[in-house]
């Protein structure tokens, strides 16, 4: 019997949805191993975590202070570590936001475990093995844990939370005392932007423009299109490196993978390194002058020709179509 | 100030990858191998730092004999001096890597260690935390930008709709985000005068750590598509499509 220790996120004193998934992710191993799940949540001293008994866990532990309304690496780690101890637990997923990412590497090294991180699906029928996308999603790997103990970080919307079960099932929460760490790296504010972007990773409709715009000021229609479609701006490493756009909105290889309902190719021609990073939307669209572009290779709709006339008049039309 | 920088071979971002014979691994031949592309950020990042104010870079490199040309790049780039843990296989658990990593650096006292975020190949973001937590140093991870004071800094690094501040004092483990500088590319004089820095060569000898591939798989290829048209008459199909067919709008 082993149990499972989840690593809940939270972000202003909310508990965010990946955390339910990573709960999921928990409750499927413990299952297999007959064993609890048990959360632990770090945050505010006043966390709402009401209801995750609902959603997978048998008992949640609250860490609250005001030392940790934001995210601190070095109380975190100590946090889990003290934790996944006291809980037994052979088992600890974190999510694989930027928190977990940093996070749950940590763990296994003071835990002195295994590392499996960002994993998209995991499988109990024999023994313990996850799936993790590797050379930046143009491969797939299944990965057998042999390992006794270790720490397992969740990719975003690939676990589906569970439904909850009505009423709570009776987690019980307890609160447990923040440890006293001196800090040698401290996390001082967060710079929220001006204008709230949607983050073209968690997005459900992204539009991407490349080097077929000609000019940074061009992208002026790939914004347009994301805004009245409501998805996220992105961009090919080839404008990324020219400087027209930021790093943060790139797509491929050297930038993110994103996996949205739709995917809007415009002026894109379909690198390697690109189609990696976005190859497993659901639906994609590709615009592009060159009819031989590899983009075209994976979209499941394309419209060759000039994407100065396309672009402003599917931006328009479909403006039309939402007013209606 | 002392500063390692520890880097990794990795397949260059435009390779095609095909899975070898034994279904677990890639097929080497006719993949070209490059320094890992963050790992280009943390080498700049160490030349800047050196050149401001002076000390030593030296590039450390766990692999095969083939990553001492990984180790060659960025010493053409402008580092120092390169050491090679030699081993036959990495094993995929990241902690076997991060162990032997951290006992040859915390022989030595460095300030400072830089790594690239995550390695293109395993994508573990995993190597560069567990040195620091080894080590017992504080670390900041997927840097964006750096402001140096006297004995530390404070790092950027971004986070789901926004940006982490970070303060830390030195020494520290920082991994590089796209974007921390604009690496530069080796010349020829650093090329040649890379040919002739030493770089060091130890044996050393890795568990097997906690995981196994028993597979790697190409993603399943997409059903074809189709072209709905040219231009911009061919958007009233492309909306078609989208709405009663994909079902996306």
């Amino acid at each position: 019997m082993a149990n499972v220790l989840v690593v809940l996120e939270q972000r202003d004193g909310a508990i965010k949805n990946v955390s339910h998934e990573a709960l999921a992710a928990g409750r499927l191993i413990a299952s297999a191993q007959g064993g609890q799940v048990h959360a632990l949540a770090i945050g505010p001293s006043d966390l709402d975590v009401t209801g995750l008994g609902r959603v997978g866990a048998d008992r949640v532990f609250r860490a609250g202070g005001d030392a940790v309304l934001l995210y601190q690496a070095e109380v975190c780690v100590a946090v889990v570590a003290e934790q996944a101890a006291l809980s037994d637990a052979a088992f600890v997923v974190v999510p694989a936001t930027a928190m977990g990412k940093d996070l749950a590497p940590r763990i296994a090294a003071r835990l002195q475990c295994a590392l499996a991180a960002d994993v998209l699906a995991i499988d109990v029928t024999d023994g313990l093995v996850v799936t993790r996308s590797v050379y930046s999603a143009k491969a797939v790997a299944r990965v057998k844990i042999t390992a006794e103990r270790c720490v397992i970080s969740v990719r975003p919307n690939a676990f589906a939370p569970a439904a909850p079960v009505a009423p709570d099932g009776g987690a019980e929460v307890q609160d447990v005392p923040l440890p006293v760490v001196e800090g040698k790296a401290k996390t001082v504010r967060v710079e929220q932007p001006e204008r709230a972007a949607i983050d073209v990773a968690e997005a459900s409709i992204v539009v991407s423009g490349g080097r077929g715009l000609k000019e940074p000021e061009n992208f002026k229609l790939i914004e347009e299109l994301a805004e009245v479609l409501g998805g996220a701006v992105g961009a090919s490493r080839a404008v990324v490196d020219a400087g027209w756009r930021t790093h943060s909105e790139q797509v491929g290889q050297t930038g993110k993978t994103v996996s949205p309902q739709l995917y809007v190719a415009i002026g894109i021609s379909g690198a390697i390194q690109h189609l990696a990073g976005m190859r497993s939307s659901k639906v994609i669209v590709a615009i592009n002058k060159d009819r031989d572009a590899p983009i075209f290779k994976v979209a499941d709709f394309g419209v060759v020709g000039d994407l100065f006339s396309i672009v402003p008049r599917l931006t328009e039309e479909i403006r039309k179509l939402k007013a209606r | 100030m002392k500063i390692a920088v520890c880097v990794k071979r990795t397949p260059d971002t435009e390779t095609r990858i095909k899975v070898a014979a034994d279904g677990r691994s890639i097929e080497d031949a006719g993949v070209k191998f490059v320094l890992n592309p963050y790992d280009e950020y943390a080498v700049e990042e160490a030349l800047r730092l050196k050149e401001a104010g002076g000390g030593e870079v030296v590039v450390v490199s766990l692999g095969s004999d083939a990553s001492q040309e990984t180790i060659r790049t960025a010493l053409a780039m402008g580092a120092d001096r390169g050491v090679l843990l030699r081993c036959e296989a990495v094993p995929p658990d990241p902690l076997e890597t991060a162990r032997a990593l951290a006992n040859e650096l915390g022989a030595s006292s460095f300030d400072l260690v830089l790594f690239g975020k995550l390695a293109i190949d395993d994508y573990h973001h995993g190597v560069g935390p567990m040195v620091a937590e080894l080590l017992g140093v504080p670390c900041v991870t997927a840097v964006s930008s750096i402001e140096w004071s006297g004995d530390g800094g404070t790092a950027r690094r971004e986070i789901e709709g926004g940006v982490e501040v970070v303060e830390f004092a030195l020494p520290a483990v920082l991994t590089a985000e796209k974007g921390l500088n604009e690496p530069r590319y080796p010349a020829l004089r650093g090329i040649m005068m890379a040919k002739k820095k030493p770089l060091e060569i130890k044996d050393v000898a890795l568990g097997g750590g906690g995981l196994a591939v028993i597979g790697l798989e190409l993603p399943p290829a997409r059903a074809e598509g189709r072209i709905v048209g040219e231009g911009p008459d061919a958007v009233p199909a492309l909306l078609e499509a989208l709405r009663n067919e994909a079902k996306v709008l």
